[in-house]
């Protein structure tokens, strides 16, 4: 794409937004605000607005889409990086190989799953509990919501490695006040499959509670305090209250929490990557990519497959939820 | 990125770009501006060659190390009147970038790893054979370390600096107090382990959370067991991992396993080192680098260390495994006779004895090196070392880096704590050593 169509779409495009579904009164007064905007463009306007609007669409086609078809076309080749002429063209290859023969990739998927289910059972509801009893304007609540969003703060790294002191087999917080360091008690926290995803999905949590608390703490906010009043007229108790007056009223919260949620447990990283780097048991597929892609003489093709796989299931996530709402946008 | 000169002044127009380059280089890397890289090859010739400079790409990002390598680099400007500007990258970050360096504008030398790690950018043609420099120094090295210095063409393509071996550690007190005997042969050293049990000892302190140390014990094993020629060829990736010769090692480790250390897939290096230091493990099998975490100027002094036992007398102790750092020039240097005389300078004995000064870890790889101020360790390694037959250099950098990580380090992590699942772990490894050495 050349700077100057760019420049050229961009410049067309408050036009565009201001094209109206005639009857409704908002658009006709965008229309009337477009056309009085469009006598007032000078030509350096015109060089300002096309700046503004084709350097970001520049750069996001180039970091964004070239990024994400590129990768999508790399996972049916083979390739080590070493020069273009290397790039070989395999088909299906990657995949195959990846669905038969890869130990690691269907625990992998199901380590992303139980990722999200684990933080919709668990730190959700917790968050959405504490959120609750902030909300009652408790004393001290400022020092409480501080407290509950400071691990939100702090990057997962730290948090990975702030947990895996915590979890050290020979000298961990938990092992040593329960004795199990010595020869023969070892729990190994870090390196046991059956135990270390629950580990981490611990550390997680943690993180994942506060973040849900402010969430859900803003989306109480909101709540019409004469709501309550009615159902309190209505003599419902506080459960009853909540459960059938102030928690549907938090619709949209629990949609952007679900979405935050579903995120979360796809780019779900860092945290494993310090803790064990992706050892048996905590295998996901973000580690998968990145042991395969970064490093010396990588496997790239093989890597973007697996990206590929990621990004497919965040569209078959993504997709219904960005159809239902703007399908909303449109009936609103 | 990670770019830090020591400080030499430098045109800061060509400094700028380079390193523009080199970010978008690594951005390739990763599938991104693919049609930016054709760009990077292209950008290299502008810069004009300075006679009096060479760079060099160092991952010497450590305090101590950096500054011996400076003190070479200094001795070699007094000598030569050449200065040295050095572009030192973070550890892991210059092996991580590797590729997309050495396709972009590298620096005229850099530091590398002997073995198949070598041979491969010199077989991609990211490096420049340096048959000239070793007319030179040849003299200066044992046959093992020119073996190890040469290509899959049979050119020389590296400049051996230093070298360490891998044995088996432990406290000499602690074997005296309890009348241990160093063991020779795989009898004496399983009747050894079951003994040190018995003492309440840990026989064989481990830990492999980074996931690298068991290629360690794996390749003591199976050098033992099928012969260096064999172990090559394995990890060339030519012969099979289904082969019975494979089970047979592998048979031996789950021998010694349950005397290994418990949970060794939660724990580092450095905590089992501690266990050694604490005396509460009997032995442990470690490179020489195992002395960094003896603090104690006297527990070091009650450091040693024995080759790994006899399996099969028909190969005895004839392989060690010793990894070797040390330089290479890469493949369009801008100072081509400067660099040469720079890797000629690094080839001398002089070089390697004042590298040696801030590392006592490591023995130089020259045989003409002065042993005079070596430790008793230091004199040990390096006595076991020019007594070797074969030199390997670790599971990691004698067979194909994608191989290693992505295959045999979860795979080594689950037979640790499974052994029992070594038949469909092992097919498993051929299987997908197949495809990726297909590629």
């Amino acid at each position: 794409m050349n700077p100057m169509s760019t420049t050229d779409t961009s410049t067309q495009s408050p036009e565009a937004a201001a094209v109206p579904s005639p009857g409704s009164a908002r658009a006709r007064s965008a229309r009337k605000a477009g056309q009085g905007h469009r006598r007032l463009l000078t030509r350096r306007d015109r060089l300002t607005l096309g700046l503004m609007a084709g350097l970001p669409t520049i750069l996001h086609v180039a970091l964004v889409w070239v990024t994400a078809l590129a990768s999508i076309a790399l996972a049916f080749t083979t390739w080590d990086g070493i020069g273009f002429d290397a790039i070989k063209w395999v088909g299906l290859h990657n995949f195959t190989e990846l669905f038969t023969n890869n130990p690691q990739f269907w625990p992998a998927v199901e380590h992303n799953v139980i990722w999200f289910v684990a933080l919709i059972l668990v730190p959700t509801p917790l968050g959405l509990f504490l959120a609750v009893q902030l909300d009652k304007k408790i004393r001290f609540s400022r020092a409480y919501q501080t407290a509950f969003f400071l691990p939100v703060v702090v990057s997962f790294a730290v948090i990975g490695f702030v947990w895996q002191l915590v979890y050290n087999p020979d000298t961990g917080l938990i092992n040593s006040l329960i004795g199990a360091n010595e020869p023969g008690r070892y729990i190994d926290w870090i390196g046991d499959p059956d135990l270390n995803l629950w580990a981490v999905l611990i550390a997680a949590s943690w993180r994942h509670t506060g973040y849900m608390m402010i969430l859900y703490l803003a989306g109480l906010k909101s709540v019409d305090p004469s709501l309550r009043e009615a159902s309190a007229l209505d003599g419902a108790n506080e459960w009853q209250t909540f459960r059938n007056v102030i928690f549907p009223t938090l619709r949209p919260t629990n949609t952007i929490v679900l979405v935050v949620t579903i995120i979360e447990a796809l780019r779900a990283f860092d945290l494993v990557f310090v803790f064990n780097k992706g050892a048996e048991g905590t295998e996901l597929l973000s580690i998968l990519v990145t042991n395969n892609i970064i490093g010396e003489s990588s496997r790239i093709g093989y890597g973007s497959a697996i990206a590929v796989v990621l990004l497919v299931i965040s569209l078959v996530v993504i997709i219904p939820y960005l159809v239902a709402t703007f399908r909303k946008e449109r009936r609103a | 990125m990670h770019h830090s000169s020591l400080g030499q002044p430098m045109p800061a127009p060509g400094t700028s770009r380079r390193t523009l380059l080199r970010g978008i280089g690594g951005a390739a890397a990763l599938g991104a501006g693919i049609p930016l890289l054709g760009a990077c090859g292209g950008g290299s010739g502008g810069t004009a060659a300075d006679p009096k400079t060479v760079t060099l790409g160092s991952n010497a990002s450590d305090a101590v190390p950096k500054k011996a390598f400076a003190e070479i680099y200094a001795a070699f400007a007094k000598k030569s009147g050449v200065k040295v500007d050095v572009n030192t990258k973070d550890h892991n970050t210059f092996q991580e970038q590797i590729n997309s360096y050495l396709q972009g504008t590298p620096d005229d030398v850099f530091h590398w790893f002997a073995g198949y790690r070598m041979q491969f950018f010199a077989a991609k043609g990211l490096a420049t054979p340096i048959d000239d420099v070793w007319k030179t120094i040849g003299g200066n090295f044992p046959e093992a370390m020119k073996a190890l210095s040469k290509g899959e063409d049979g050119k020389y393509y590296f400049v051996p600096l230093y070298t360490y071996p891998w044995a088996l550690f432990y406290r000499k007190s602690v074997f005296q107090e309890k009348g241990y005997e160093v063991p020779t042969t795989w009898d004496q050293f399983v009747t050894l382990c079951k003994q040190m049990k018995k003492d309440g000892l840990v026989p064989i302190a481990f830990g492999d959370k980074d996931a690298w140390p068991a290629l360690g014990t794996f390749d003591q094993i199976n050098f033992r067991t099928n012969g260096y020629d064999f172990h090559v060829e394995l990890m060339a990736g030519k012969a099979s991992w289904t082969d019975a010769k494979v089970r047979k090692a592998f048979d031996h480790w789950t021998e010694i396993l349950p005397y290994h250390q418990e949970g060794a897939v939660g724990r580092t290096w450095q905590d089992a080192a501690q266990t050694l230091v604490s005396k509460k493990a009997g032995m442990y099998l470690l490179g020489t680098f195992v002395g960094q975490q003896f603090t104690n100027q006297a527990d070091l002094e009650d450091l040693d260390f024995f080759a790994f036992p006899e399996i099969d007398p028909a190969y005895g102790q004839d392989t060690v495994e010793a990894p070797t750092d040390g330089y290479m020039l890469s493949k369009s240097p801008k100072n081509h006779e400067g660099a040469v005389k720079l890797l000629e300078f690094l080839g001398t004995p002089e070089a390697e004895e004042i590298y040696l000064k801030a590392d006592p870890n490591v023995v130089a790889a020259s045989t003409k090196a002065d042993t005079s101020s070596y430790t008793p360790l230091q004199k040990k390694a390096y006595e076991m070392i020019s007594g070797a037959q074969h030199l390997t250099q670790y599971m990691d950098r004698d067979s194909r880096p994608d191989f290693t990580s992505t295959v045999m380090q979860p795979a080594l992590q689950k037979f640790i704590r499974d052994p029992k699942g070594v038949d469909s772990l092992l097919s498993s490894i051929e299987r997908q050593k197949k495809t990726i050495f297909a590629s």
